[in-house]
């Protein structure tokens, strides 16, 4: 199999980003909150990319900041997943009423941006990391719901699930042991669709201020909180802008790669 | 005809429905959620009897069904309630800046749709070769960004590196229409990048997919020149699908619009929702996000309206 460069950067890539996210605390140079210097210091070699307006070192909180964002977009990913294909297949193995009214459920959360349920939500909910997670993931969900139902309607219509049927196995069987199997390539490859778009969302709620909240912080955060200090030539908001940059380029690399292999299947990207 | 008037009156219905069941969502659905009006404005400390009487005085002790009934004909007379946060009426706040928005949201359509259909027809000419390279490459790499992200490199680069543009985006009254286009410069760049992307990929997608007919084919052993035929033969049959997308791409542009006004501290619609989301002032929130997924959701209509319409199969039926 050869892999072409760009998605071998994109991995490669990814990859680091993953690995600094799980060993932060062992590569971070320094704590995430405190201030380890004067404010605003130039980069040197004690703070590669400098410090922030109270003296923190902004290499270290890039790599906890990507922590939590990695974390957050993983977590709500899953939980996307685990809704949108659980009920994705369930819609088309039942069909009938069952599958009418949780694909009208689906268009109707889909009818508005995703963004602006989630500011309408999250102005009223608790703003903490797991309400931020069950949101991101409740919202995603719906697009996983539509590539699952519509790769199990596929599916079912098959000879071995026909067979399974026959042979009086319950429903339990044919969404995990029949068409789980069959449907997971096209899943993996919008896995990587799906989590960019929720690095992307976490990092949109949390610059506006309803994400992850101070003293956490994850790259959107890191933004807000430095953002109103580049025009006066503090570049601290650009680095973890970049490294929200080339995290989305490297995974949609890889993610482009896999759709273009795997078949025709296209993710999108949403509203 | 009476068949795309039968297919038109269903998507506007449809759209109507729509547009009812998020209203009940946005309202009765929030309502459902934990979280306490009253408490929210007295706070943590505030005394039972205290909150029975802000509640009795909010009305908020009628039963949900009321209290909906009351914002929605509230809402379709212009009436949108007073703000928890300053007591004041809504209506008039948003009148004020949605003029803003729309101002801000329309520039950035006129300039991002011509300039995503000539890129488009561009990268379908050349396809596979590096005029189309190149545009995929750097579409490719916008269309991976957040729009704040976009926002601040813009900044950087054209009020640091090469200071031509004022970063914050200041609007006033009384304006000339030239001024308030310069004020609004750096936004509409940012905003143009975020859904040019999209747009010209599938011009593109949809020209080459109409390059792949006989009748191109056809055009080609005449002789006719690769310009030629993309203009007057594959484009005026791609319309339809480069309609959907564009407006499609306009209502994305309602996303769009409230992150980028934050960036600019633009003082418009978007701005104006986000800084009641943090103060966690309902009415507002409810107020802001209904107009803005009507937006969304009547330029999805539309978009479904203008492809019926530009669909030749459906205008004349057999």
């Amino acid at each position: 199999m050869r892999i072409p460069l760009s998605a071998l950067i994109g991995i490669v890539i990814t990859v680091a980003f993953v690995l600094a996210a799980i060993f932060a605390p062992l590569i971070a140079p320094f704590p995430m909150e405190a201030p380890v210097g004067d404010a605003w210091e130039p980069s040197s070699a004690i703070h590669w990319f400098g410090t922030d307006r109270v003296g923190r070192d902004i290499l270290s909180r890039l790599i906890y900041g990507g922590r939590i964002t990695i974390f957050v977009a993983a977590a709500a990913s899953v939980i996307a997943f685990t809704l949108g294909a659980f009920f994705g297949f369930m819609a088309a193995v039942r069909g009938g009423w069952i599958d009418q009214g949780l694909s009208r459920i689906v268009d109707l959360m889909m009818s508005i941006p995703s963004l602006i349920v989630a500011l309408v939500v999250l102005s009223v909910l608790p703003l903490s990391l797991t309400v931020l997670i069950v949101v991101m993931g409740v919202l995603d969900s719906t697009r996983v719901f539509r590539l699952s139902r519509a790769v199990a309607m596929d599916i079912v219509v098959m000879d071995y699930v026909e067979a399974a049927k026959l042979r009086g196995e319950g429903q339990g069987w044919i969404i995990f042991r029949e068409i789980l199997p069959n449907a997971l390539s096209p899943l993996v490859a919008e896995f990587g669709l799906r989590f960019i778009f929720a690095v992307l969302f976490v990092s949109t709620l949390s610059f506006l201020g309803v994400g992850v909240q101070p003293p956490q912080a994850d790259w959107g955060g890191m933004v807000r909180d430095s953002k109103d200090f580049l025009v006066y030539g503090k570049t601290a908001a650009l680095v973890p802008a970049v490294a929200i940059a080339v995290l989305a380029i490297s995974v949609n690399l890889v993610a482009d790669w896999i759709l273009a292999r795997t078949s025709s299947l296209k993710g999108g990207r949403s509203g | 005809m009476t068949q795309v008037l039968k297919l038109l009156v269903q998507r506007i219905a449809l759209g109507l429905l729509l547009l009812f069941l998020v209203s009940v969502v946005i309202f009765l659905g929030i309502e459902a959620l934990p979280g306490d009006t009253a408490q929210a404005i007295l706070g943590q400390s505030a005394t039972p009897v205290a909150l029975a009487n802000l509640r009795e005085a909010l009305g908020l002790n009628l039963p949900p069904l009321t209290r909906y009934g009351n914002w929605l004909w509230g809402l379709l007379h212009g009436d949108l309630g007073n703000s928890l946060t300053n007591g004041r009426p809504i209506g008039p706040s948003i009148a004020r800046r949605l003029g803003n928005t729309l101002f801000l949201a329309s520039a950035a359509a006129m300039i991002a749709v011509p300039l995503a259909l000539i890129l488009g027809i561009i990268a379908a000419r050349f396809a596979g070769r590096w005029p189309d390279k190149i545009i995929s490459a750097v579409t490719l790499t916008t269309v991976s960004l957040p729009e704040f992200v976009a926002g601040y490199f813009v900044i950087y680069i054209l009020t640091q590196l090469f200071p031509v543009f004022q970063p914050v985006s200041m609007v006033l009254p009384g304006m000339g229409f030239w001024a308030k286009l310069q004020a609004v410069a750096l936004p509409v760049i940012v905003l143009v990048l975020v859904v040019l992307a999209h747009m010209m990929r599938m011009t593109r997608a949809a020209i080459l997919n109409v390059m792949e007919s006989a009748y191109i084919e056809t055009a080609e052993l005449k002789g006719l020149s690769p310009m030629r035929i993309i203009w007057r033969h594959a484009f005026p049959n791609a319309i339809a699908p480069i309609v959907q997308v564009v407006v499609l791409n306009l209502a994305y542009l309602v996303v769009g619009v409230v992150v980028v006004e934050v960036v600019f501290s633009y003082n418009a619609l978007g701005q104006y929702l986000i800084d009641h989301v943090t103060k966690r002032d309902l009415p507002v929130v409810q107020a802001v996000g209904m107009i803005f997924a009507t937006a969304y959701i009547s330029l999805n209509i539309l978009a479904d309206v203008l492809a019926i319409l530009a669909n030749p199969r459906l205008r004349h039926p057999k």
